[in-house]
């Protein structure tokens, strides 16, 4: 099948306050196709949410620019498009679950007046017809009595409501991609299972390609079919899920596995202690020095993985992998 | 003054913690000037020992009062009845400065290491701040033990001149550890120590925390919503829904056997990577939001979200009843010999 959404050599880089430039992004590189669910996994600060600003087109400029790269969608390039085409491409065809669902909403708007000014835009909906879109979608995200809560504001919903008003908003033009941003960080367990199921249950009618970013493996194994991991704004290993949980290549994904105490069905009498990832994501002004960006944090570090960046290799069928381990090997 | 808090009354009992039916209530405004105030019921009559040296959980969703009992413990929330033991003293009564006093042995670690700490204080002063205010050794003691303090949590001596906005995430909660172990407390509150740090650095917390209860024979009360978590680090778990505990048991029965349709819709929605466990045909799913802890409802409080729910769960309100030897579950559908619902053993 042909990639609907490609992201080929993309950088961003950010104007520091000291004059220098960090490039957040670094070539980075991915595809997918409609239907799919692409996971991206990394700790805070290892650029994940700024590769969805940047598909969104949203990085803020200044300080911030796409230096580099190509993001197309169904073939159509979107980084040399006019403002105005992105604007049409932007909650239309691809659009954004933010993460936090009580600073995403607008509290002095109704939620029917905030679903349905994305209609009115993209698709030049009457109000009227719009707020029978947003009654529509919000029956979609399962809200109960939806004709009433349309009418109602933010402060008026639970904070697993206000995720599913973000949910209809999002997918109110039925994007072809859609990225969800961490989008149940905030919420109890109970409420992230039905979330999920929701965006599964949604994405099987609409056939729309995902990308969930998150740090939970878990929900990795739940929602995606393939995975990215990245680390200070590269991406160190790329694989089908099932593959990258059996078989981790970079040491920073094993890390990422073993650090989490995983629920098991049948847990035993003794405990593990549980493996550290020593240290902490390098900080901006820090990117951009010679050598593996893992390597500091890596214990399994050679001279090698200091002074020179590993090339990414395939590492196993459909597998890739950034680390000068997997270069040696025969 | 009385002196209830001397410790002269210690008893030297295998519960460092027994809480007997602690409830609170927070009343709101009236909104009907013939009817009595509406409350909201955080705490409804919450009952567990906690053993010395052992971590006692809480589970549940948010709003299900977990954090407000630890509050009530800690004698941070107004209590509206029941009893609390700690060391065998009852402290539920205590005020001023014997309340004061009793404070060096209960401390707590809270959920976001951002905001819990001054940000104008040096970590060495915020650390140093309860021995301070609670008048422990004098100058020289004090120095050495917060020296020594920042040894065992794993930071530098140097960073102690350091201010909380030089420290990453980790390393602050480190400092919020520091300054919960300083007046060598019994029992140490944990409301959702890692919930706010980053995957790889949750790591280096818990295994912080398990060395320091080996070491200094800790008792920790420890509030997650993450069960993984849960189950890595307690010994004994409460599952608790709107201000009830509904199923209480020891880690292996818990999550070895869970009875309670609740605590395996809980367990069911956790993301699993473990195939096996993802594609579980007995998976449950609850659907809604809890109802609200205002106006309560008649019968089981679970049973509106409850896949199993019968007649008799929303007109009887189901009591905790001891199923097997330390495993406590309140569910009418759960049978005397300790069979779950017959849905869920299907």
């Amino acid at each position: 099948m042909t990639a609907l959404l490609e992201v080929n050599g993309l950088s961003v880089e950010f104007d520091l306050k000291d004059g220098t430039v960090s490039r957040v992004i670094n070539d980075l590189n991915f595809s997918l196709t409609a239907g799919q669910t692409l996971g991206i996994v990394g700790e805070s600060g290892c650029g994940k949410s700024m590769t969805a600003l940047a598909i969104m087109g949203l990085v803020p400029m200044p300080p911030g620019r796409v230096a580099d790269g190509v993001i197309a969608l169904a073939g159509e390039d979107l980084l040399g498009a006019s403002e105005s085409r992105r604007r049409e491409v932007r909650g239309n065809d691809v659009s954004m679950i933010f993460q936090e669902p009580m600073t995403s909403l607008n509290p002095v708007y109704t939620i029917g007046d905030q679903i349905g000014e994305t209609v009115r835009l993209h698709q030049g909906l009457s109000r009227r017809d719009a707020r029978e879109r947003a009654v529509d979608m919000l029956r979609a995200v399962s809200i109960p009595a939806p004709e009433k809560r349309v009418d109602e504001y933010p402060h008026q919903l639970s904070g697993g409501m206000r995720q599913r008003v973000m949910i209809a908003m999002a997918l109110a033009c039925q994007p072809q991609v859609l990225i969800a941003d961490e989008p149940t960080t905030a919420l109890d367990v109970t409420v992230q299972a039905q979330i999920f199921d929701l965006l599964k249950e949604l994405q099987e009618q609409t056939s729309s390609a995902i990308i969930l970013i998150t740090h939970d493996m878990g929900a990795i194994a739940e929602m995606a079919q393939r995975v990215v991991v990245m680390y200070a704004g590269r991406k160190v290993e790329e694989a089908l899920v099932d593959e990258m949980l059996t078989n981790p290549k970079h040491p920073y994904t094993r890390g990422l596995i073993a650090c989490v105490p995983h629920l098991e069905a049948k847990p035993s009498e003794e405990r593990k202690v549980l493996t550290e990832i020593p240290g902490v994501v390098p900080s901006v002004a820090e990117l951009g020095r010679g050598g593996c960006p893992f390597a500091p944090r890596c214990a399994e570090a050679m001279d090698r993985c200091h002074d020179e960046m590993p090339p990414e290799i395939i590492a196993a069928h459909d597998h890739k992998v950034a680390c000068w381990m997997h270069v040696m090997a025969p | 003054m009385l002196d209830a808090c001397d410790g002269a009354v210690m008893t030297d009992t295998e519960n460092l913690l027994e809480v007997r039916d602690l409830k609170v209530h927070f009343p709101l405004p009236k909104t009907n000037p013939f009817a009595s105030a509406p409350k909201v019921h955080a705490v409804d009559g919450v009952s567990f020992d906690t053993k010395r040296g052992t971590t006692f959980g809480l589970v549940g969703e948010s709003g299900s009062g977990k954090t407000t009992t630890a509050l009530a413990i800690m004698r941070l929330a107004p209590i509206t009845d029941g009893s609390i033991r700690l060391n065998g003293e009852e402290i539920c009564l205590l005020a001023g400065e014997p309340l004061r006093q009793q404070r060096r042995h209960m401390q707590i670690i809270f959920q976001d290491p951002y905001s819990s700490l001054n940000p104008r204080l040096r970590a060495g002063e915020i650390v140093r701040a309860p021995l301070d205010q609670l008048d422990v050794g004098d100058e020289k003691i004090r120095d050495d033990r917060v020296a020594e303090l920042f040894r065992l949590v794993g930071l530098r001596p140097e960073q102690q001149a350091l201010f909380p906005h030089q420290f990453s995430g980790g390393q602050r909660q480190r400092v919020g550890i520091a300054r919960a172990l300083a007046t060598q407390p019994d029992l140490i509150v944990c409301d959702e120590p890692v919930s706010a740090l980053d995957v790889a650095i949750q790591a280096q917390i818990l295994n912080l925390l398990r060395r320091l209860q080996e070491e200094f024979g800790l008792t920790y009360l420890f509030i997650s919503h993450d069960l993984g978590v849960v189950q890595h680090m307690c010994d004994d778990i409460a599952v608790m829904y709107l201000g009830q505990v509904i199923e209480h048991a020891d880690r292996l029965s818990l999550f070895g056997r869970p009875l309670h349709p609740y605590t395996n819709a809980l367990l069911s929605a956790v993301p699993s990577a473990d195939p096996a466990l993802r594609d579980r045909a007995d998976r449950i799913r609850v659907s809604g939001d809890p109802p609200s802890p205002i106006d309560l409802p008649p019968g089981c409080r679970f049973a509106s979200r409850c896949p199993f729910a019968e007649d008799r769960c929303r007109a009887e309100e189901p009591r905790l009843r001891l199923i097997a030897e330390g495993h406590q579950v309140r569910c009418h559908l759960v049978t005397d010999d300790g069979s779950p619902p017959p849905h869920l053993a299907a």
